[in-house]
């Protein structure tokens, strides 16, 4: 064994120590010995023998310290302490010896302290060395709490002035550790704070080729983890922040700010209450000021932060509350920025309001509870509400919204203050105004309606520019009131108001434009689609506003002043009346009401005023055809046969027309059985009658009727519709209505707007006008046969009239057959069949058939005369047609060559540039 | 124009069509006469290069700023820029264009189609060959150059 140690100690042969550990974990010898052993290096005069044999010591303790007794281990410590004193070489073997001793179990107590006490008196230097061991003993021992006050003195004047950034990063930790721990900082929290906080804000920048891999960021974050580990540092921190946010360094602004962020979340709010006015400043600063979007958003977050903190703290009975005081200050600030006319500062004011109400639902509502606080303050409240809404952030839609709920729960009297925002045009607000409604229906009653009934109907005597925003105005009053009629109750008041504008439209006493009374029968409309489906909804409509609309629709009928007025009326009424009845499905309200439409109607008619009747049936057409099918209409037969009659028997041409569309439409509805086709038979009889006497003056009327029965049967593939449809052609022989029965053609086959189509609830059945086609072609090609030729124009208009309803598809493949008449239709005087004709041949001539072909002398020769019509359309067209000719087969067209380039160069110089665009292109084909 | 021959300029600067005449009420009111404008010479321009797959406005070949018609008068001047100065289609472009606007023009008009002053090595020759009523006449009898105009003309896609 000595000769181990000579050779460790003189031989400087570093295995060997290894051999010595081993010797003492086996057995062989006892640390005690191994002390023995040493003693002649250990008390040698050179420093370097004396180091090496307290290393060896410390080496083997480091393999074995699990075996020592508590004794030995006393022992080594006050060796180790001892030895501390001596030549700085012996130092670090000493520490790590010192550290292979803390990881002992048997460690005596005290022992730590006495240890700690004698590294902080006795070393200066090595200071990493140092650390380490204090990593460990911190590690290791919950004794050292006991040292306390102390032990952190000692450890701030070691780490008092470092520079090493290695060693700032391990004195961080160990500073971390100690604020973690809980040790008992005493009266060195101050110190403690000053030897850390000194170096806050990190401004480190690690040389290009750093060994040791430290950067700033860590520097930074385990800084910051000290700063905002204790609560303790609060009164010491918050004005550092302040006084850093101050500086002009933008990192460390951002540091501030984030370090702040970090520390409130462990803070009560009595350690910020003092500094709460420095730091809103300081915040409100950098908000508004700051150039930069991450200083800005750390800024806001610490505001967020702040305020979380605030809102978390329990209160006291006694205490102020603090949270209420930092919001006053807040709102104080941004009220003045918000009421300013300059709009500049008012996005961060919403912003940083908004930071603050996002941190807890109790600033937000802390904020509106106590009214005599901030009753000042609900103007500007409402202003950055508003301003808010109307910012595309979406969650600052939602925030608003939200704050807007809360304002609604404390009182009415305040969404009136609101609304006079609407100036302002915000498209968000309505929306908002409709959630709210649903919870504060009362709220709405009372004060929101009035005040927009006030707007609307305000004096109009303005200038002309302001007419249009007082316009607009009026428009968002609209829209708003049916975005709040949601509620049973709502609607029930709001109605009123939307009736009132359009009685007073009609009496004229307030002058509204037409589109503001279409908008506010859309306003109906939409209430009617969105209102709750309950009873009482029910009977408000039943006996308030269908009534009151019929009267007024009426009373607009017999007025007859209001054309225009009065037209759109009738299309939102019946829609609206439609969709009552769809909703609801209250049958007894609407057939009542029918039965009401009718009573009144038929007394007007015997006055004879033929305006007012036309009207009347305009009306009821609206009402009766728009109805869905399972919609009972009562009287149904009286109702028929008035109709008829009075198709059949006026002379006043809208009000007959109309009278035949409704009978048409109820016609088309009525279920099929017998008592539709003795119905129609009769009607049949009486127009064929009317029709076959060439004298009778009402044949107009009769036609008209027929042509419409026709159409209704046609839709729904009605048996007796073939029988009416031949009727149709046999009138095209003749003299007086064979050009109404050409026309008649297009109105069998076109789509109408008002009635007997699918959204009036029509039995419309596909692919009717194919059909149609393919049943009738053949009798048309041989009546225009067998017709005068007088007559031919007739059967052509006929035939133009349904090929053109017809799909693309169906035609390419039914004209082949058509061919030699539609040629025959070019050559027809009427611009319209020519147009309708040349349309129709365009797509086949892209995929001409050999029929065709050898018809190309007459087609070239039409189409070259057509160039020269004197509708613009017609020479475009048939341009177009030609062009596409010159794609026929080369041997095909080539002798029509020469003469169609003679005949283009007219066109070329034509007086319109549409068509010389088409001459041009056509020209240079050929 | 084979595929063995190499391209004068096979890597051209292409420049942005200007989009589709708008509509105007105007045009499409029957009463109203419309004069004959630059825009619409230009319009009827649209012809391919001989060389590249590209019109004559892609190329930058012609410009709607050179197009200056007086419909009044009846005068219609076009010049047009060649890609390069020493390109040796010139001539068939300006052949082109002018066979194009005597086809798309009502008669009365006097066609006067040279090149941008400056842009072409030959100017002079070339807009003397242009003006040359009777050359243009020789040159469109000549079938294989008629072909070639043709092509350039043709709108069809081949």
């Amino acid at each position: 064994m000595l000769s181990l140690v000579e050779e460790y100690v003189s031989g400087l042969q570093d295995s060997k120590a290894k051999d010595t550990a081993k010797g003492v974990k086996d057995g062989e010898f006892t640390v005690l010995q191994l002390v023995e052993a040493l003693g002649l290096s250990l008390t040698s005069s050179q420093p370097h023998t004396r180091a090496r044999g307290v290393q060896l010591l410390s080496e083997v303790l480091q393999e074995c310290y699990g075996g020592l007794t508590e004794r030995e281990v006393e022992v080594l410590i006050a060796f180790y302490e001892n030895r501390l004193k001596d030549h700085y070489v012996i130092t670090p073997p000493v520490l790590q010896g010192l550290r292979a001793l803390t990881k002992c179990t048997a460690l005596p107590p005290g022992s730590a302290v006495s240890m700690l006490r004698s590294l902080f008196q006795d070393v200066h230097v090595q200071l990493s060395y140092r650390k380490q061991n204090c990593v460990f003993l911190c590690d290791s021992f919950t004794e050292l709490k006991g040292l306390g006050a102390d032990f952190v003195f000692g450890f701030v004047q070691s780490m008092d002035g470092e520079r090493d950034p290695r060693n700032l990063l391990l004195a961080f930790q160990i500073a971390k550790s100690i604020v973690h721990r809980g040790y008992d900082l005493g009266k060195f929290t101050e110190e403690l704070f000053e030897v850390t906080s000194c170096y806050f804000p990190i401004d480190f920048s690690p040389p290009p080729n750093d060994p040791h891999g430290i950067t700033r960021e860590e520097l930074i974050l385990t800084l910051r983890d000290v700063l905002a580990g204790t609560p303790q540092f609060a009164e010491f921190l918050l004005p550092l922040i302040i006084e850093k946010l101050d500086s002009d360094v933008q990192s460390a602004k951002l540091d501030s700010l984030q370090t702040l962020t970090a520390c409130v979340s462990q803070y009560e709010h009595k350690d910020l209450a003092e500094f709460l006015e420095g730091l809103w400043a300081s915040l409100r600063r950098e908000v508004f000021q700051t150039s930069s979007e991450k200083i800005e958003s750390a800024g806001l977050a610490a505001l967020t932060a702040l305020t979380s903190c605030l809102s978390r703290s329990v209160l006291n009975s006694d205490s102020e509350d603090s949270l209420c005081i930092f919001l006053d200050l807040v709102l104080k600030d941004c009220k003045h920025h918000l009421c300013e006319p300059d709009l500049k500062l008012v996005w961060p004011s919403a912003k940083l309001l908004q930071a603050a109400c996002s941190a807890s639902n109790r600033a937000s509502v802390v904020k509106y509870e106590p009214e005599s606080v901030f009753g000042a303050f609900r103007s500007s409240l409402c202003s950055i509400v508003f301003s808010a809404v109307t910012e595309t952030n979406a969650s600052l839609q939602i925030t608003a919204s939200s704050v807007l709920t809360s304002l609604a729960q404390q009182t009415g009297e305040m969404i009136c203050g609101t609304h006079s925002r609407f100036r302002f045009g915000q498209k968000f607000s309505s929306d908002c105004a409709g959630a709210l409604a649903e919870l504060h229906p009362a709220a709405f009653i009372t004060k929101l309606i009035p005040r927009l009934k006030k707007e609307m109907f305000s004096d109009n005597n303005r200038e002309a520019s302001e007419q249009q925003s007082h316009h607009a105005l009026r428009q968002r009053c609209l829209s708003a009131l049916a975005a709040v009629s949601i509620q049973p109750s709502v609607v029930q008041e709001s109605t009123p108001v939307l009736l009132e504008v359009l009685s007073s439209a009609h009496t004229g006493s307030v002058g509204f434009s037409v589109e503001e009374v279409v908008l506010t029968c859309s306003s109906l409309q939409r209430i009617a689609e969105q209102v709750q489906d309950t009873e009482e909804t029910g009977r408000c409509f039943h006996d308030i506003i269908i009534p009151r609309l019929l009267s007024l629709a009426l009373q607009a009928g017999l007025q007859g002043d209001h054309l225009d007025i009065v037209t759109n009326l009738h299309k939102n009424f019946s829609y609206y009346l439609y969709l009552t009845a769809y909703i609801l499905y209250l049958k007894s309200v609407l057939s009542e009401n029918v039965f009401l439409l009718i009573h009144i109607m038929f007394p007007q008619k015997q006055k004879g005023d033929s305006w007012s009747q036309s009207q009347m049936v305009c009306l009821l057409m609206g009402c009766v055809c728009s109805l869905p099918r399972s919609v009972e209409v009562p009287q149904m037969d009286q109702l028929l046969l008035q109709l008829e009659e009075l198709s059949c028997t006026c002379s006043h041409p809208p009000s007959y027309t109309s009278a035949a569309k409704c009978f048409a439409g109820l016609v088309n509805k009525r279920a099929p059985g017998d008592s539709l086709d003795s119905l129609i038979q009769s009607t049949m009889k009486r127009v064929y009658s009317v029709l076959d006497s060439e004298s009778s003056s009402v044949r107009t009327q009769a036609f008209t009727l027929m042509i419409w029965v026709a159409r209704a049967l046609l839709l729904r593939y009605h048996p007796l519709c073939t029988a009416l449809i031949d009727k149709l052609f046999s009138l095209l022989d003749d003299a007086d209505l064979g050009p109404m029965a050409a026309d008649g053609f297009s109105l069998l086959m076109s789509d109408s707007s008002d009635v007997l189509n699918r959204s009036c609830h029509a039995d419309v059945r596909i692919m009717y006008r194919q059909r149609f086609f393919s049943e009738n072609s053949a009798k048309l090609v041989q009546g225009f046969n067998a017709a005068p030729q007088e007559k031919k124009p007739n059967y052509l208009k006929a035939l133009s009239n349904i090929v053109n309803k017809l799909p693309k598809q169906v035609q390419v493949t039914e004209l082949p057959a058509l061919l030699s008449l539609l040629l025959e239709a070019l050559s027809c005087p009427d611009q319209g069949v020519q147009l309708s004709t040349l349309s129709c041949l365009e797509p086949v001539l892209i995929d001409p058939p050999a029929a065709l072909i050898q018809q190309l002398e007459a087609l070239v020769n039409r189409l070259l005369a057509l160039t020269s019509s004197r509708a613009m359309n017609v020479r475009i067209v048939s341009l177009r047609c030609i062009h596409a000719v010159s794609r026929f087969p080369v041997h095909e067209v080539l002798p029509f060559r020469a003469r169609v380039l003679r005949a283009l160069a007219r066109p070329l110089d034509d007086k319109k540039r549409l068509v010389r665009d088409e001459a041009v292109q056509a020209r240079s084909e050929w | 124009m084979s595929g063995g021959t190499r391209l004068e300029n096979a890597n051209p600067v292409i420049f942005q069509r200007s989009g589709q005449r708008l509509h105007t009420a105007t045009e499409e009111d029957e009463d109203v006469h419309d004069p004959i404008d630059d825009r619409e010479i230009f319009d009827i321009l649209s012809i391919n290069d001989p060389e590249h797959p590209l019109s004559l406005e892609e190329l930058n070949v012609v410009e709607q700023i050179r197009v200056k018609v007086n419909d009044e008068e009846s005068t219609v001047g076009v010049e047009f820029t060649p890609t390069i100065p020493h390109c040796s289609m010139a001539t068939l472009i300006g052949l082109s264009i002018k066979v194009k606007l005597l086809r798309s023009l009502p008669e009365r008009f006097k066609i006067d189609v040279h090149i941008t002053p400056g842009s072409h090595a030959s100017e002079e020759a070339v807009n003397k060959q242009l003006a040359d009523k009777e050359r243009v006449a020789a040159a469109l009898e000549n079938s294989s150059l008629l072909e070639v105009v043709n092509q350039c003309l043709s709108t069809r896609t081949i």
